[in-house]
């Protein structure tokens, strides 16, 4: 049976279908950061599939931009979250929906 | 037909995987089996003929992303369960799955017309890693060059936020108060 491009959208669908329940069903911002990242692979796989059948490189290099700007987006998520549970001592979304620092 | 055998194996351990993360309780549970996911997802790189993609996939989340985020859960209490959302779960599904259909419309919407021409077509003879390379470094220069700046950006941030006593600025501080600061490093902090 032929893998086409059909089968890798479906599956780019269903992860970021997964990743959005994710989005919003956690309320830990750590895992908020986890459901994130599976929406950006699963993009990924789409950039790729599309790259591969149509023979043009540019979903590659797309894919390679989204993977520099996940990295930095983890240090930068990461660096915030810390400072934010040193001063608060938790992580959750709901203590944070006041703007009173 | 290794080719189907290898994307549905892939295909279904990804999604278990994935699926693990988002409706798991435990945070140590997520991460392993985010890393497991992002692991599984470069074996679709690799059947695409991403070689390239492939290992960047598996140096940069599961090795980089991955550690850093295992540093991170260092900081916060991620033994306790970790408490959800209790949303109505018929409309939570209902929007992500029609989100992610709308997705895919936008993206095979231009496919659909069939007089697409390939921008960058690959280059005859070359290998995976060496047509990435030719067109990174002629046509997308310049967003290579962004991306470091970037991630130069992100590092000095993430430096900051993580480390201790950065609001101190030893250029700007006096001698008297520079002895004192080193003093005070030898107390606990933080």
């Amino acid at each position: 049976m032929e893998i086409g491009l059909n089968h890798y959208l479906v599956l780019s669908t269903l992860l970021f279908a997964i990743g959005l329940i994710g989005v919003m069903r956690r309320k830990n911002l750590l895992l908020l950061f986890f459901a994130t990242e599976i929406l950006l692979n699963s993009v990924n796989i789409a950039f790729a599939a599309i790259s591969h059948y149509y023979g043009d490189l540019t979903g590659q290099l797309f894919v390679f931009f989204v993977i520099a700007i996940a990295a930095s987006e983890v240090a930068v998520g990461l660096g915030l979250l810390i400072v934010w549970h040193k001063r608060h001592g938790n992580i959750d979304l709901d203590h944070m929906s006041t703007m009173r620092g | 037909m290794f080719e189907a055998i290898a994307f549905y194996l892939f295909a279904f351990l990804t999604t278990v995987m994935f699926f693990i993360t988002v409706t798991t309780t435990q945070a140590l549970h997520a991460l392993t089996a985010l890393a497991a996911g992002m692991i599984f997802i470069s074996a679709f790189f690799f059947i695409l003929g991403a070689d390239f993609l492939g290992a960047i996939q598996i140096v940069v989340y599961s090795g980089a992303v991955m550690a850093l985020y295992a540093f991170g859960m260092m900081f916060f209490d991620t033994t306790r369960d970790v408490k959800e959302k209790n949303g109505n779960k018929f409309i939570v599904f209902g929007l992500s799955i029609i989100a992610a259909v709308l997705i895919v419309v936008i993206f095979a919407a231009p496919m659909v017309s069939t007089n697409i021409v390939a921008l960058h077509p690959m280059i005859e003879g070359a290998g995976n890693t060496q047509e990435l390379g030719m067109v990174l470094f002629t046509k997308y220069l310049v967003p290579f060059e962004v991306a470091a700046v970037m991630l130069l950006v992100a590092m000095v941030a993430g430096i900051v936020l993580a480390g201790k006593k950065m609001d101190l600025s030893l250029t700007l501080m006096n001698d008297a108060e520079i002895i004192d600061a080193k003093k005070e490093q030898h107390k606990k902090v933080l």
